[in-house]
């Protein structure tokens, strides 16, 4: 660990020296490439077979998508009156791609019905289990790609098989891609299928098999079960990946519509994934009102 | 919707299974043969591209040896012919098939499900004959008590009396039933035991770390190989926080900074004395040694060890997300049946 960060601050001096020696050379290329990407053309570190290094631990900062994926106010939190400021999500602009998810006109109703009762939870008929309420709030596994920019890290583990683990801390969830696979969805699960293909320095994942009860974020946005996400890990520094998310289902959106925003390594000397097992946050919620009651 | 049912039937079967005692006794003869060859066959360890030993890959730890030596089989430690071998690996067989159908009509219904829905690797047992799980103390058996503070024994008596609210179906609240129930903890948590399905590991492996992800619950041991020391020691974790290295072959893993909760750490041991020491060894293309060791002053008069093989298992055969959590009616069913007979006066 110690040694990689060692060569990559190297990687880091060489390529800002390269920047400016670029910079120097062709100031008008300099100046494009400051509008369109703050990153320099990078060599990501390489595993043995060749493909870049994705080990880590990385977190978006536009954590403020998982109150609401487009662009949204700063606003109070659903028990204000408890709450006060600890509940209030901070303010935030679009991660979507042209701003605004294309809803077909009666899938947005659905939208806002899930918003209107995302704190509206009832357990006790097993076929309405899932109809209200945010499964985050719950404790329900986040799907993708909310997983990534939920306010927790998640961590890279790729050795030398066919295999890549993303670890999130939110729930302990987890996820395999599998490399090069051609095999089916067996199942439809909390956190999808995923199948991993190496486009040039970018890892590709194609998630399919999705449960349909996963949303996007606490304002509502969700998807049916023919969701189909295509990520795009794209290392761009030492420090940083680009991630990409590119969202189909033709039963909720007019279109395929696409998410990005950069993922942070965390650089702390001890950093970890820490627990967060929130089962035990929700149990009153969920079951309070099937407890024995204290008056009897 | 089945698979929803298979999960939350699940959560009732783990309770029953915990409940059911095994008896084991007497011996058949039956031919055998290769169960040494898996056991003699010897490759070369293979190594990652850098340099640790490779143990990525599924693995599967179902066998039927129980844990502690069976009084019944006296104090053999390995069965030395193939007839004895055979003959007890029959007798746990019988013991543990659902399919079974004596014992009347609510003994089978406590059987819950036949074997479709069992791992059918538990009924065979480790192919070095052994006789326990357990390697040390030599009897094969879990060493025996000390004598618990009042503290400790008042935490024993309160779980006690959970657990039979549960098994009477009058639990009173969420926090009546056990933490694998609840689905926060379960097979995830060391040390390691053999179970009635879902006995997969993933092992996953990157410079620097070992990563072991256990299909029930899904929870990752993800484990630093760097030296850092353990988190601060006012943090806790439900699974602990574990450190590891590679002393030779061997993978050594320490797991400290438990959680204080009843029924966290094994047996109800006491978290603040509790040590486990976990260790992974590939002795062959297709098995993994996985032995621990648990001490813990407090608990146990002397530290105890197990040795469980771990075999690779067809990748096609993968893990399965294990959504406990997410649709665990039984816990509403279970809260709401209680309240139910309550009304009804059934019970006070």
């Amino acid at each position: 660990m110690r040694m990689r960060f060692g060569a990559t601050t190297i990687g880091l001096i060489a390529a800002a020296v390269a920047v400016i020696i670029c910079l120097a050379v062709l100031p008008g290329v300099g100046q494009q490439a400051r509008n369109t990407n703050p990153f320099p053309a990078y060599r990501p570190p390489r595993m043995a077979d060749g493909h870049p290094d994705l080990n880590g631990i990385w977190q978006a900062l536009v954590f403020s998508a998982n109150w609401d994926l487009q662009d949204h106010d700063a606003q109070p939190g659903p028990r204000p009156e408890i709450m006060g400021a600890y509940g209030a999500g901070p303010a935030g602009q679009s991660i979507v791609e042209g701003g605004e998810i294309p809803y077909k006109p009666e899938a947005l109703a659905k939208k806002k019905a899930n918003f209107e009762k995302r704190m509206t939870v009832d357990v006790s008929d097993d076929k309405k289990w899932h109809a209200t309420g945010d499964p985050e709030l719950k404790c329900y596994m986040p799907g993708v790609p909310r997983a990534t920019y939920m306010p927790f890290p998640f961590q890279i583990v790729q050795g030398s098989s066919p295999y890549i683990l993303m670890a999130y801390e939110f729930t302990s969830a987890t996820r395999t891609i599998r490399m090069n696979s051609t095999q089916e969805s067996p199942t439809d699960s909390w956190m999808g299928w995923s199948r991993g293909r190496w486009e040039g320095d970018t890892l590709v994942v194609d998630v399919t098999g999705l449960r349909e009860e996963t949303w996007f974020d606490r304002a509502g946005d969700y998807h049916s079960d023919a969701l189909h996400v295509v990520e795009r890990y794209t290392p761009v520094s030492p420090y940083h990946m680009m991630y990409e998310a590119t969202i189909e289902d033709p039963n909720v959106y007019t279109r395929p519509w696409k998410i990005s925003f950069p993922l942070y390594r965390r650089m702390e000397k001890n950093v970890q994934l820490l627990e967060f097992k929130c089962v035990p946050f929700t149990e009153d919620m969920l079951y309070g009102r099937f407890r024995k009651q204290s008056s009897n | 919707m089945s698979h929803r049912l298979w999960i939350s039937t699940g959560v009732l079967a783990i309770a029953i299974a915990a409940a059911v005692p095994s008896i084991i006794t007497g011996q058949a003869p039956a031919p055998a043969a290769k169960r040494t060859a898996a056991a003699n066959k010897k490759s070369a360890v293979p190594h990652t591209p850098w340099g640790d030993p490779d143990l990525q890959g599924v693995w599967n730890d179902a066998t039927s040896t129980p844990l502690q030596r069976p009084t019944t089989i006296g104090q053999k430690d390995v069965l030395s012919t193939e007839n004895e071998a055979e003959g007890f690996e029959e007798q746990l067989a019988n013991d543990l098939n659902r399919d079974r159908r004596d014992g009347g009509a609510e003994v089978d219904v406590n059987r819950a499900y036949n074997e479709h829905w069992m791992d059918s690797r538990r009924l065979k047992i480790t192919a070095d004959r052994r006789t326990s799980l357990i390697v040390d103390p030599p009897d094969g058996r879990i060493p025996p008590l000390v004598p618990l503070s009042p503290e400790r024994q008042k935490i024993r008596a309160d779980q006690a009396a959970s657990a039979a609210r549960f098994n009477a179906g009058l639990p009173l609240y969420a926090q009546d039933f056990s933490l694998p129930v609840r689905c926060i903890i379960r097979t995830d948590s060391p040390p390691y035991l053999p179970t009635i399905y879902n006995n997969d590991f993933q092992i996953f492996q990157g410079p620097g770390y070992v990563t072991i992800v256990p299909e029930m619950i899904h929870s990752p041991r993800i484990i630093p190989l760097d030296g850092r020391p353990h988190i601060g020691k006012n943090l806790k974790q439900w699974l602990g926080d574990t450190r590891g290295h590679f002393e030779g072959e061997t993978l050594v893993i320490e797991t400290t900074n438990f959680r204080t909760d009843p029924g966290v750490v094994y047996q109800g041991a006491n978290p603040a004395t509790y040590k486990i020491t976990e260790r992974f060894t590939r002795v062959d293309a297709d098995t993994i040694n996985y032995e621990f060791t648990v001490e813990d002053p407090m608990t146990w008069t002397k530290p105890w060890t197990a040795r469980i093989p771990w075999t690779k298992i067809d990748p096609k055969e993968q893990q399965y997300e294990y959504a406990c959590h997410e649709d665990n009616y039984d816990i509403v069913h279970l809260l709401s049946g209680a309240r139910l007979r309550e009304k009804k006066g059934e019970v006070k």
